[in-house]
């Protein structure tokens, strides 16, 4: 599914290159549950925006899906966003003056999708996230919870190959954190795969496999 | 995907209401200034060439600057008519000399000429009738006067059979004209008087030939046909000189008038432009304000699969939007002006003109074309991470 080959992120701070990412090598596959710890600042979100296509390598080679991204236009990583990547945030990321259900329809917009089938998408993913009863509501109206299966409805409506978790839970409490990881697990054994992105150990706990990242170097965490 | 577009731009415009209508206000204005203008200056130019035309679209005046010692008789020209079938032939000279009634007296214009011009300049009489071709061939001291004169001579009284000395002679005046009104609503403020042309070369020294005449083609002839006819006779008359005399078509005249009007037209439409040029500056000034505030909803949308193509086509959409709603209510608002005009002068028949309406919506259009593409490209080039880190 995804396969890193010495991927480095440098940044450029005045005299010092500061490297987000340094020779990262790791592969995930289709249908794993994946975990990726690491303290802040240590290169995390670097990483998730270079598999999710928001932003490129620097050096390296990364597949997705078998196909090189490296070279690939604004236009094609856009549709590479659209099509694989379902992004979950770790502070929602919802359009503040859209409906949960207009936010859940957006990426099917951008698809192109007709209007009748994306009301009929749109509804079976709030109804699997249990908010069928909030379609109307503004994220403003919701909890921190409630967005946050409302932007988890808005990952699964388009059927992503890959979905990409940047600390969800990191701005919720514990119960409603326990609620979001339990639809992860659904999600992972509808045979989904999931990356999830953590400095929270206990949720990196739950996954079925984990790594470390540190200083931006990525390996597997010794059990 | 633009309708999807659409709803979008409508969705933004409806969030922030006020600050819309603000960005829209320099169109607005620059619309209202477009199409009120450019409208009046329409109605106007129509009611100016309704008129002229109502003079005798079909009129020529023949004046003779030169008549190379062969003077042109009176009778000569009235033969014309004959001649060549013209409709009418009228000899035309005037004189200004000292009208004089009791203790009054003040100069007035005299208009020698024969019958035939009373049709031709569509007069009509009030009291009494035009002279006619017998007081011509008699010199008869006979006048009809203008309902200016008739007030300020006889005070109100009947002036038909009276007698007024005219440059010290003793003339019967035979009719008054109706009051009339001028091409720009104003009755006429000064002493004018009708007689036989022939009258006239006795009252007047300096009237003897014939220098100017007006004649109206025959029955089914353009102007320009009998333009043709005059110049040919006139070459032939006045040893082939075509500097000697010269020939005015009315046709010509209300041409040239609408030409000027039409010059007056395209420098209002394109003052008003320039307002409209500055509306399309206020919205690319909001536009980016607004691209900026919306970084991070433009990082989401990026997050979720909007390319480059479909951020540019929701901004300049929501451009073009903003700039043809304000042009939606400017053309409003120059219906109500029009029409509040039109109401305070009912002569002019003010109305909307349709074409200018087709040319601001098209301009507005345009304009929000013009000044959103630089704020939708801004926003479509935003790099999605740093739009998604964005407050
Ligand atoms: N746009 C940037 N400009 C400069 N340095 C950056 C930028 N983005 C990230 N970094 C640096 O890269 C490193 C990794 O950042 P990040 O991936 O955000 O870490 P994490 O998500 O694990 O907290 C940090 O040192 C951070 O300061
Ligand atoms: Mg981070």
């Amino acid at each position: 599914m995804i396969q890193m080959i010495n991927v480095s992120k440098f940044y450029q701070m005045g005299d010092e290159t500061v490297h987000a990412l340094d020779h990262a090598n790791f592969s995930v596959a289709k249908g794993e549950y994946v975990g990726i710890v690491g303290p802040s600042g240590s290169g995390k979100s670097t990483l998730m925006n270079i598999i999710g296509c928001l932003d490129t390598a620097d050096e390296g080679e990364y597949l997705l899906e078998g196909q090189e991204i490296g070279n690939y236009s604004e236009t094609e990583l856009a549709h590479v966003r659209n099509r694989k990547i379902g992004f979950i945030f770790q502070d929602f990321n919802l359009l503040p003056q859209l409906s949960a259900a207009e936010n859940v329809e957006l990426p099917l917009i951008y698809k192109r999708v007709a209007a009748h089938e994306r009301r009929q998408m749109v509804s079976d993913v709030l109804d699997q996230v249990g908010l069928a009863q909030r379609k109307s509501h503004r994220p403003a109206e919701l909890s921190g919870g409630q967005q946050q299966r409302v932007a988890i409805a808005r990952a699964l409506v388009t059927s992503p190959s890959l979905f990409l978790a940047d600390e969800p839970t990191g701005a919720l409490d514990s119960k409603t954190s326990a609620e979001i990881l339990r639809l992860f697990d659904q999600l992972h054994q509808q045979g989904n795969t999931i990356l999830v992105i953590t400095h929270n150990e206990q949720v990196a706990d739950q996954t079925e496999r984990k790594m470390q990242i540190k200083d931006g170097h990525v390996m597997e965490a010794t059990a | 995907m633009i309708l999807q577009s659409l709803k979008m731009a409508w969705k933004a415009i409806a969030t922030n209401k006020m600050r819309a209508f603000l960005t829209m206000l320099g169109v607005i204005i620059g619309v209202t200034s477009l199409v009120v203008l450019v409208s009046l200056v329409n109605s106007a130019t129509k009611s100016v060439t309704d008129t002229i035309s109502s003079l005798g679209n079909d009129m020529l005046t023949v004046s003779i600057s030169d008549n190379k010692d062969k003077p042109l008789a009176w009778q000569e020209v009235m033969a014309l008519q004959d001649q060549y079938g013209f409709a009418e032939v009228a000899p035309l000279a005037t004189a200004s000399v000292t009208a004089k009634k009791g203790s009054t007296s003040d100069t007035i214009r005299l208009t020698g000429t024969t019958p035939g011009y009373a049709a031709i300049q569509g007069l009509t009489l009030a009291y009494g009738s035009f002279f006619n071709v017998a007081d011509v061939n008699n010199n008869t001291y006979v006048a009809v006067v203008n309902s200016y004169t008739a007030q300020t001579l006889f005070a109100g009284g009947s002036a038909v059979g009276q007698t007024v000395s005219l440059g010290g002679v003793a003339v019967q005046i035979v009719g008054v004209l109706e009051d009339e009104e001028g091409v720009l609503g104003f009755n006429s403020q000064s002493l004018e008087a009708y007689i036989p042309y022939t009258t006239l070369m006795r009252i007047s020294d300096s009237v003897r030939e014939v220098g100017s005449f007006v004649v109206v083609p025959p029955a089914g002839q353009t102007a320009d046909q009998a333009q043709a006819t005059l110049t040919a006779l006139l070459l032939n008359r006045l040893d082939g000189d075509a500097e000697a005399f010269s020939i005015v078509n009315a046709t010509d005249i209300a041409n040239a008038m609408e030409s000027v009007i039409g010059t007056m037209t395209f420098m209002l439409g394109g003052i008003a432009a320039i307002s409209l040029l500055v509306g399309g500056i206020g919205i690319m000034n909001i536009m980016l304000v607004s691209v900026t505030e919306r970084t991070r909803e433009i990082g989401i949308r990026k997050a979720v699969g909007a390319s480059y193509a479909s951020i540019m086509a929701q901004f300049l959409i929501e451009a073009i939007l903003i700039s043809l709603i304000g042009c939606a209510i400017g053309i409003l608002l120059s219906w109500g002006i029009v029409f509040v005009i039109g109401a305070l002068a009912p002569a002019y028949n003010f109305g909307l003109s349709i074409g200018v309406i087709g040319i601001a919506v098209a301009f507005s259009a345009l304009v929000g074309i013009v000044f959103g593409s630089y704020p939708a490209s801004k926003a479509a080039h935003k790099n999605p991470v740093e739009a998604l880190r964005s407050a």
